[in-house]
């Protein structure tokens, strides 16, 4: 069987500041990350690797630079890492760029093995949308479960994956039949450490690339042609720059006593 | 039966085939280690090998080693007698009796009195392992066995001579006690009629006693007598704060997790080993209840060594792990990552092993090679590469400690120093009142400055000590291409962390930086007039001063801050009992500051007790992380009212406030 996981490159967010004129995001010079999410749905593959013998496989879309995403992917141990690479995919919305991902993933079925599980991240932290996942069970037609926290069960004999999933203030035990595409939330496991072999050999070992030529998919269904979302805005919210009151190092009796006057007069202390 | 050639000289041929047999065996286990240079500078070689081996300097260094001093010193003086002893034995006809009276009375008076003062002296040392020995596992077989030798071998040689003057004429018996007052006082002892019977007894004693030493030397930790003395010849010339660099190639693996990983030096140290247990008792982990001992690890090598030689030098697989729970002969996970990289042990030991190094490249192989530590530890690898810092700040909040203050960027061929501010003097918000501190100062001061703001990134000290010498070895090429690039050559550090990796590991990077520690500078700043103080600060009440390791023991600062606050208080601080090379971690080196320590007590609070044990009402530190573990410390042990500063904030509130 084999374990398809969907990875995206992401900038680090935390370090990610808006122009204020084009309403677009200042990416020069910000690193990028492997979205957060994506490393704990990898992690799970390579431990239903490391329980089951399955094969595992990476899959990103993105721009060429993506690659360094996927030798992240093979220095923890993955077997197969593809970047989903072409201008026409660019300018992707979740719908064309689920239709790109579960082409490649139609891909991996006939000419690597039988797929049994699609592993996502449950959403990423650039868009935030959540909504790949779902898009590419749809597009295959695949039972999805979403916010996965663990899996509870998995019977390959029979077929079978139950799983839980954390909602709000409660969790739900699902049982769905493969394939199944899973998004997975953080709670779900602790991401591995690369060991340094295994990261020097990722190094030098080159990552397949697919592009359209290789996906063959209608011009109109991928990236900025078929997308109908438009982002017609993106801004920070302004807010009141706050001001330093008391110091806590010098005073630190009478900076809690104030603090404390401040938060009585909002009515913000239980008493 | 007298002294009998035919039957002495097959034992002696044997002995010292069993001798050679023991030397070969252990000594052709050092082919197995890995190159390493230590060949270089032989003059200074000699010369540190003459002072601290023969001269003895660090085993004096504690009062018991006097003790040693009389019982080595000796042996070398009594190399004489006992060489002759041997010759005598095969050829009848040698005998120092044959040199003339000028050098052979003189000579006799000396070997008289050394071979007493031994005597003593190993009674001393065999009294001292009963009733207190250095630590409790000391009370060996060993220890015993090879005292018991020399007492007998220097009771026989009063025996001998005793004996010998027993049957002396008049004339003869007068001049022997004269120049042999202890075998002269023997020999009152001795009726002339046994005299024959006691010298052949003694005679034999002396040889079976000494044939055995010899068999005995080469397979017990006594072989220290022979390779103490090479051990300190091959000593790191420099302080042996750093770790070697490690080649990233693909193939390899990485760090050390077999014996035959480690350098010929390495292994030499295992064989230097004698066992004092110095290290141990200076050992922060140690002495706190860790499972960590310094003079385990090092004795663990040595017999992982021996029980797996032979099949290491056939090219097999070791049997028994370095690394693992096995007992003797393996080191343990746990005290592995046990180790705070204070160098206590590397300061204390006499013959100058590195343990310190070796612990790191077992980190190595755990970090590098299996991926296995300390769970808490993920964060920070994770954040050191990605974000270059402990916290996983965002490198954009690295200039928020100066937002209120006109700090200018260092600027290529205009700015004199780089402030170096450090991950904890930019993002920790105590420490960032030292960097505020600091900018202050060196303002006052009137020199030329600047910061690398957004553009610094963490040295990467921690991980280097924590065995991630990947993510270091990228870290500090980073740095180095920085620093190259912007034409930094004089760098100002607060932290001491910072402060020996620029100066000592970047080095290994072709990076020759003047890095001066701040407390150093201020003091010089004081000293040439820069920095004019008209009145001292009377806010600091009484202080006292912790020494950080990687300032003093690391790098041999002891004065500067000393005097700095003696500048800027008007008293010299207390002194705690531990103080300057032989003073206590706070716990946080070597990566320990972001582990969790569940074992035993905890090193911060050792010593925070040891500090407050003087009454100050300041206590003084010139690190942030023992900034940090002060503060901690002094919270859960509930001294309100204690302080701690920075060095460079008392100077501040002398001079600004």
């Amino acid at each position: 069987m084999l374990i398809v996981v969907c990875i995206k490159q992401v900038p680090d967010t935390t370090q990610v500041q808006i122009d204020p004129v084009t309403n677009t995001l200042i990416r020069d010079g910000i690193p990028f990350i492997v979205n957060p999410y994506d490393t704990h749905a990898l992690e799970e593959a390579l431990r239903l690797k490391d329980r089951f013998g399955c094969k595992v496989a990476a899959i990103s879309m993105g721009p060429p630079n993506a690659e360094a995403t996927l030798k992240k992917a093979l220095a923890l141990g993955v077997d197969h890492a593809i970047l989903l690479s072409d201008r026409v995919f660019g300018g992707a919305d979740t719908l064309a760029t689920s239709n790109v991902l579960s082409a490649a993933i139609r891909k991996l079925q006939s000419d690597v093995g039988e797929v049994g599980l699609v592993l996502c991240g449950k959403q990423t932290i650039d868009g935030d949308t959540a909504q790949v996942g779902p898009g590419i069970a749809s597009r295959l037609n695949y039972q999805q479960l979403t916010l996965v926290d663990k899996i509870v069960e998995l019977d390959l004999a029979s077929r079978k994956i139950r799983v839980s999933r954390k909602l709000e203030g409660r969790h739900e035990i699902v049982e769905a039949p493969l394939p199944v595409m899973m998004t997975v939330v953080r709670e779900l496991n602790r991401p591995r450490y690369p060991k340094v072999p295994m990261r020097l050999a990722a190094a030098e070992a080159t990552v397949e690339v697919w592009n359209n030529q290789v996906l063959k998919l209608d011009e109109q269904k991928i990236g900025l042609k078929g997308s109908p979302t438009w982002v017609s805005k993106i801004f920070s919210p302004d807010r009141a720059s706050g001001e330093i009151l008391g110091d806590g190092y010098a005073d630190p009796d009478g900076t809690a006593e104030m603090l404390i006057e401040k938060l009585l007069a909002k009515d913000m202390l239980p008493i | 039966m007298t002294p009998n050639p035919t039957i002495f000289t097959p034992l002696l041929i044997a002995s010292l085939t069993i001798f050679a047999w023991g030397c070969w065996k252990r000594f052709s286990l050092l082919s197995l280690g890995k190159p390493e240079e230590r060949f270089d500078n032989v003059g200074t070689r000699i010369g540190e090998m003459l002072l601290y081996a023969f001269g003895q300097k660090r085993v004096l260094a504690k009062p018991f080693g006097i003790n040693h001093s009389i019982i080595f010193w000796s042996f070398l003086i009594l190399l004489i007698a006992n060489t002759e002893f041997l010759l005598h034995g095969v050829f009848p006809w040698i005998s120092l009796m044959k040199l003339p009276d000028g050098i052979l009375l003189p000579l006799l008076l000396i070997l008289d009195i050394v071979s007493l003062l031994a005597l003593t002296a190993v009674i001393i040392a065999a009294v001292r392992r009963v009733i207190s020995p250095p630590y409790p596992e000391a009370r060996t077989f060993d220890a015993f066995f090879i005292l018991s030798l020399i007492c007998i071998l220097m009771l026989a040689y009063f025996g001998i001579n005793a004996a010998k003057i027993s049957r002396m004429q008049e004339g003869a018996l007068v001049l022997a006690k004269t120049w042999m007052p202890v075998s002269g006082a023997a020999a009152g002892l001795i009726s002339p009629e046994s005299g024959a019977a006691v010298y052949s007894v003694a005679w034999w004693a002396h040889a079976f006693a000494l044939l055995a030493f010899i068999c005995y030397l080469p397979y017990s930790k006594h072989m220290h007598i022979m390779t103490a003395i090479p051990n300190c010849f091959f000593r790191r010339l420099e302080k042996p704060n750093t770790v070697p660099r490690e080649d990233f190639t693909v193939g390899k693996t990485f760090g050390v997790d077999r014996v035959d990983s480690y350098s010929w030096k390495d292994l030499l140290d295992s064989f230097s080993c004698t066992e004092c247990g110095r290290c141990q008792k200076v050992c922060p982990a140690s002495i706190t209840g860790k499972p960590l001992n310094p003079r385990a690890v090092v004795h663990d090598i040595k017999v992982n060594l021996l029980e797996n030689g032979a099949l290491l030098k056939k090219g097999s697989e070791p049997q028994i792990p370095l690394i693992g729970d096995q007992g003797e002969g393996s080191v343990s996970v746990e005290s592995i990552w046990g180790c705070t990289t204070c160098g206590a042990c590397m300061e204390a030991c006499p013959v100058f092993i590195e343990q310190m190094p070796k612990i790191i490249q077992m980190r190595r192989h755990l970090v590098e090679n299996e991926a296995e530590f300390p769970e808490e530890l993920l964060n920070l690898f994770e954040n050191m590469e990605g974000r270059s810092n402990p916290w996983g700040i965002a490198p954009s909040e690295r200039t928020k400690w100066c937002s209120q203050l006109q700090i200018k960027p260092f600027e290529k061929n205009t700015t004199e120093y780089l402030f170096y501010v450090g991950c904890a003097g930019s993002f920790d918000s105590r420490n960032k009142h030292v960097s505020v501190a600091m900018a202050q100062l060196l303002d006052k001061a009137g020199i030329s400055w600047g910061i690398l703001g957004k553009d610094e990134k963490c040295c990467g000290d921690s991980v280097r000590r924590l065995g991630n010498e990947f993510v270091f070895d990228k870290m500090a090429r980073e740095n180095v291409e920085i620093f190259k690039e912007r034409g930094v050559r004089k760098v100002i550090t607060q932290c001491p962390h910072c402060f020996s990796t620029l100066k000592n590991d970047y080095r290994q990077y072709g990076l020759e930086l003047e890095v001066i520690h701040h407390s150093e500078l201020l003091r010089n700043l004081v000293q040439d007039g820069y920095l004019k103080l008209d009145k001292t600060t009377s806010e600091m009440g009484d202080t006292v001063f912790h020494d950080s390791c990687y300032l003093g023991r690391h790098n041999d600062i002891y004065d500067a801050p000393r005097e700095l606050l003696q500048t800027a208080t008007g008293a010299a601080p207390k002194e705690m009992e531990r103080n300057r090379n032989n003073a206590f971690c706070c716990g946080a080196g070597g990566g320990r500051m972001w582990m969790e320590e569940h074992v035993g007590e905890r090193i911060n609070l050792t010593r925070v007790k040891e500090a407050l044990e003087e009454k100050p009402d300041t206590i003084c530190v010139a690190c942030p992380y023992c900034m940090t573990m002060f503060e901690d410390g002094l919270k859960d042990v509930n001294a309100a009212g204690v302080k701690v500063r920075d060095v460079a904030e008392v100077m501040a509130e002398a001079l600004l406030r």
